[in-house]
């Protein structure tokens, strides 16, 4: 990777050009005056070398999972199989209108619907929507349909949500946009919900708890079935944030642990690429008893055989989103289920286990380790046992091992979260990862905690090789500058 | 170890109040400010506004958190420190001296529901 | 032992990192989860298949699919795709990366990003833009709900009852559970006018209200006096715009709007069956803060070096949780990626061709299309390429003739009128045909 300084605007030149159109001299616009902008947009005139060459360049500047080990934690960085991109850029998928009459989009409907039976499968659950766009769209969905299910009951005084301490952001944020207030459930010193703390906080007022199991310290809600059967017992609902589901692909299902819904997040556990923060899919799941508040437009198959879209039903969430989701992502982690198949699928999950517990073990002796039981797809180290503060100097932080990281080659792991711990460290390294990779970054880890012991100062001005060192984010928020602006 | 400035009440959310007369003077303690770490924004309530104690009426924003602001009296805004929306830095500078806003209290008596300094630092420093 | 080529794992690999571990088996590793919820059962599943039976797979479903020449639109429009477009979002460094949440090894990730918003904001007129939204009609529905954040005590948001259909439907979705009322602004003569707008506006809860630039009969509307009634409420005024057309209409800033949102998809983004599209969402500098998403700005490394960051993050769910302005997380990055790039292709010229082809086009389309008999003139107003009319012969039997001739046109709305749409990928020939096509109806 190397720097490289330009912005596409600061290559323009007035009169260049990169499109290539049909030309129609008789083509004008004639519409009135007072619609049209005074001036045309500061877009760059630029030429196509220009173009490919500059987000070239871009792109050397770029860490992704084809480059390197990417232990993000709670991101499940694996391998995007290269199969899954050439079947959704097939033109047959790429060409459809999203409003065709069903007769000419059989082919479509047929993948929506066998994504639905598959991650029925999968999942334990019975129904599937794809409408929602991202994992936080069906955090948003699934409570939506928690909601309609309450009130077409017209039990109307359940507008409570209670959610672990340790949850996901986005677990709280969605449950406020989806009009509940949220109730927060300690963790105990295992790291796990705290089955005492959370009775009192059951009630009629309560719409459902969302749970993430494993949760964000990889650790396996133990508890599970009495937490299950206690927020039935109250008249709640459970949601499963599938944020964390790949140590349980082929191995667990949420339907059987008593979730009522789900989502799923494609471009984790199903191997869709995540794009630099998207597009991503969030399907959603839930039990039989739910089918009526499934957002629409849905899929259903016809006793013909043929495929229908059902365009509104009356107890229905709603739309979600403009179509039916994001069809190219569904595409992809139809091809990546096809690959895995039955046989497959039940390594999966355990790999992923395996690979975790393998890189928590190793590193043990050189970095804080809270909780030390068999963790599932992740786990969360507190910081450096020796963070080199005895030399007198400062000593490192969880942000100076990530920093030093990218120095060797890898992306760091997920850093100050959970909030749980004061220096948390979140490693996942997914079952697409060789020992050998494994080995590797447990060589580096072990490396950067002996330089930490000895020479802190090394991690606290890391990282030395990337393009760029450490940014002053504190005058970025200060006088945030959001958009080219020419100088001249 | 965070200062913990005489002749001022302390709430729970860290909030000190100065009392001049009827109004009370709000900022955020030391200790608060340096748990935040550089602020990089402050939310500021309009001149007016009528807050009730306990009542979230601005934030503190730094690059990695963010902190509501509660309003130790209840009453009417009738000043607020427009400085900071420029230079927020004032409150890591000198945060007893960067005052938030000026409250005129309604009820005076809502003071003694404050934490004294000494108070307020033996909280902080166990 | 597996052979799956997504598995890297020999039987020694797994014996040894196991002993590591002090586990005797793989299944050991999950004692910590209750025997019964081991799932023992066979996966209801395919058998794993090959690649070259997956791409025969699919290849046998696309044929189940009918490619078809689309003259449609109503917020999926068939604009070309430059190929310079998907060769650089096929570049794994972009494809492949996360959320850039360690700066220093994604500045092109975070490059680009800065340059969509520049970009939206060039488009727009607004000063702030956001890193992009799922699409148009949930950037519409977060609209909706920062109105409400920034008006504070009010709690009723106005449409546009010339909106698209599934713009309304996902922001009633959204109000619904979020809790704030929805009313609209009833069309005269299929244009949002001042007069029903200030009428609507005698409701004292109104804390915003969106409007199209282009509507759903494809009308340009003329937005002359919106802000002014609207600000005199203290409400926030969103236009919902297409924008590809931003680049020729009056842009947001201009009309006086405080936020601009929609859909990406018009800027040469794949019809693909409805997604991934991307929304876009820009907003006034006032409305900095309140304005959902990532955000990227610019500033300097230790070596003064420029470079760019996630910023602003303040306002977002994984540090305020609950308080957040949003729960969006994943956004579309990549999608943001593609208008990026098709924008720096097209340049200002090629944005303003792409209009005129497209308006040559569907006035051509639209005039000869009434020469048929077939149908009648339903609104005389400003459109640029889509058009409704109504039909004068059965709608089943003309979609059918254009599904036989290879075209998918004369969508019906709920009003029971037919929509069309030309791009600039329509030639004058396959015009010509449709218009046969038509007339043997």
């Amino acid at each position: 990777m190397r720097y490289y300084d330009r912005l596409i605007f600061e290559l323009s030149k007035p009169g260049r050009c990169a499109y290539s159109l049909p030309c129609c001299e008789k083509a004008v616009l004639a519409l009135p005056e007072n619609l049209l902008r005074a001036q045309a947009p500061a877009l760059p005139e630029v030429s196509e070398v220009d173009v490919v060459r500059h987000y070239t360049n871009l792109s050397q500047m770029n860490f992704g999972v084809d480059t390197g080990f990417y232990p993000l934690g709670s991101c499940t960085m694996k391998y995007n199989p290269k199969i899954n991109e050439e079947i959704a850029a097939m033109p047959a998928f790429q060409t459809l209108h999203p409003l065709q009459d069903e007769s000419t989009v059989q082919g479509a409907l047929e993948v929506y619907y066998n994504m639905e039976k598959s991650l029925a499968a999968i999942t334990g659950m019975k129904y599937f929507t794809f409408n929602p766009c991202a994992g936080a769209h069906g955090e948003l969905t699934g409570l939506m349909i928690m909601r309609s299910y309450h009130i077409s009951r017209g039990d109307l005084a359940r507008t409570k949500v209670i959610v672990p301490d340790s949850a996901h952001g986005t677990n709280p944020a969605s449950a406020a946009v989806c009009g509940l207030e949220i109730v927060e459930v300690k963790s105990n010193a295992a790291g796990l919900v705290d089955v005492e703390d959370l009775k009192p906080l059951l009630g009629p007022d309560v719409a459902g708890i969302m749970m993430t199991n494993p949760n964000t310290l990889g650790l396996f809600e133990r508890e599970i079935a009495k937490i299950a059967s206690l927020v039935h017992e109250c008249g709640g609902l459970l949601y499963y944030d599938g944020a964390n589901m790949n140590p349980l692909l082929g191995a667990v299902r949420p339907g059987d642990m008593g979730f009522d819904i789900m989502h799923l997040n494609l471009h984790k556990t199903f191997s869709t690429p995540h794009g630099g923060g998207g597009p991503g899919s969030g399907p959603v799941g839930v039990a039989e008893r739910l089918l009526e508040y499934l957002p629409t437009p849905h899929v259903v198959k016809l006793e013909d055989g043929s495929f229908h879209i059902v365009k509104s039903a009356e107890n229905s969430s709603g739309q979600v989103s403009g179509f039916m989701g994001n069809f190219g992502v569904i595409l992809r982690a139809y091809a990546y289920i096809l690959m895995l198949g039955r046989q497959n699928i039940r390594l999966a999950g355990r790999y992923a286990t395996l690979a975790a517990n393998y890189i928590k073990e190793s590193l043990k002796d050189a970095y804080k380790l809270p909780i030390p039981t068999v963790c599932k797809h992740e786990f969360v180290f507190d910081g450096l046992i020796d963070d080199g503060s005895s030399t007198g100097k400062l000593g490192a932080t969880t942000l100076d091992v990530a920093k030093r990281l990218l120095d060797f080659g890898f992306h760091a792991p997920t850093i100050y979260f959970p909030l749980l711990f004061h220096q948390a460290l979140m490693i996942e390294p997914t079952e697409t990862e060789s020992k050998e990779t494994l080995d590797e970054f447990i060589d580096v880890m072990h490396k950067i905690a002996a330089e930490a012991a000895q020479d802190p100062d090394i991690l606290h001005s890391a990282p030395h090789n990337a393009p760029i060192s450490r940014p002053d984010e504190t005058a970025a928020a200060r006088n945030p500058i959001l958009k080219f602006q020419d100088e001249a | 170890m965070a200062s913990v400035k005489e002749g001022l009440l302390y709430s729970e959310s860290h909030e000190w109040v100065k009392v001049e007369g009827n109004i009370a003077v709000v900022g955020v303690s030391d200790f608060a400010q340096a748990e935040m770490g550089d602020i990089t924004y402050v939310d500021l309530p309009s001149e007016g506004d009528v807050l009730s104690k306990d009542e979230d009426f601005g934030a503190l924003e730094s690059v990695k958190a963010s902190s509501d602001l509660y309003a130790p009296v209840s009453g009417t805004v009738v000043e607020v420190n427009s400085a900071l929306e420029e230079t927020p830095e004032k409150i890591n500078e000198d945060p007893y001296g960067a005052w938030i806003v000026k409250i005129e209290m309604k009820d005076p008596s809502e003071l003694d529901d404050l934490m004294a300094p000494d108070v307020y630092s033996a909280k902080n420093s166990k | 032992m597996s052979t799956f080529s997504y598995f890297p794992h020999t039987e020694d690999d797994v014996r040894a990192m196991l002993q590591r571990i002090g586990a005797g088996s793989l299944d050991d590793l999950y004692c910590d989860v209750p025997a019964d919820f081991i799932y023992k059962g066979e996966y209801d599943l395919p058998d794993a298949m090959s690649e070259q039976q997956v791409r025969d797979f699919f290849r046998k479903l696309a044929g189940r699919n009918l490619s078809l020449k689309v003259f449609a639109g109503q917020g999926a429009y068939d604009h070309y795709t430059p190929s310079v477009v998907p060769y650089i979002l096929s570049r794994s460094e972009f494809l492949t990366a996360y959320t850039p949440y360690q700066c220093e090894i994604s500045q092109g990730t975070l490059r680009y990003i800065f340059e969509y918003q520049s970009m939206v904001c060039a488009l727009t007129g607004l000063d702030v833009s956001n890193a992009s939204m799922y699409d148009g009609p949930t950037a519409a529905a977060e609209a909706m709900r920062m109105a409400v954040a920034c008006a504070r005590k009010k709690n009723t948001v106005l449409l546009s009852a010339t909106l698209l259909p599934n713009v309304i439907s996902v922001v009633e979705t959204y109000a619904k559970y979020y809790g704030t009322r929805i009313a609209f602004i009833p069309e005269k003569d299929g244009k949002t006018t001042l007069e029903a707008l200030e009428a609507a506006l005698a409701d004292e809860d109104i804390a915003g209200v969106i409007v199209p630039g282009i509507n759903r009969y494809g009308i340009v509307e003329d937005l002359e006096g919106f802000a002014e009634a609207v600000h005199a409420h203290k409400a926030l005024l969103v236009e919902y715009i297409d924008p590809s057309a931003a680049a020729v209409l009056k842009t947001a800033a201009e009309w006086g709007a405080d936020v601009a949102v929609g859909d990406g998809q018009s800027l040469g983004i794949p019809l693909c069956y409805g997604g991934p599209y991307v929304g876009f969402m820009a907003c006034r500098k006032d409305y900095m803060r309140k304005l959902p998403g990532r955000i990227v700005g610019e500033t300097r490394d230790a070596e003064g070096r420029r470079c760019f960051v996630l910023t602003l993050q303040a306002r977002e769910q994984h540090i305020r949780r609950e308080k957040a302005t949003s729960n969006i997380c994943s956004n579309e990055s990549l999608m943001a990626l593609f208008v990026t790039v098709y924008l720096s292709l097209m340049g200002p010229k090629g944005m303003k061709k792409v209009n005129e082809l497209s308006y040559a086009g569907a006035h051509y389309l639209h005039d000869a299309l009434l020469t048929t008999g077939k149908f009648e003139k339903v609104f005389d107003a400003p459109f640029l390429k889509e058009f409704v009319l109504k039909p004068l012969v059965d709608v089943k039997a003309l979609q059918q003739k254009l599904y036989e001739r290879g075209f998918f046109a004369a969508l019906q709305t709920e009003e029971g009128y037919v929509s069309f749409c030309v791009t600039e990928k329509r030639t004058r020939e396959e015009m010509d045909a449709l218009i046969e096509a038509v007339k043997e109806v």
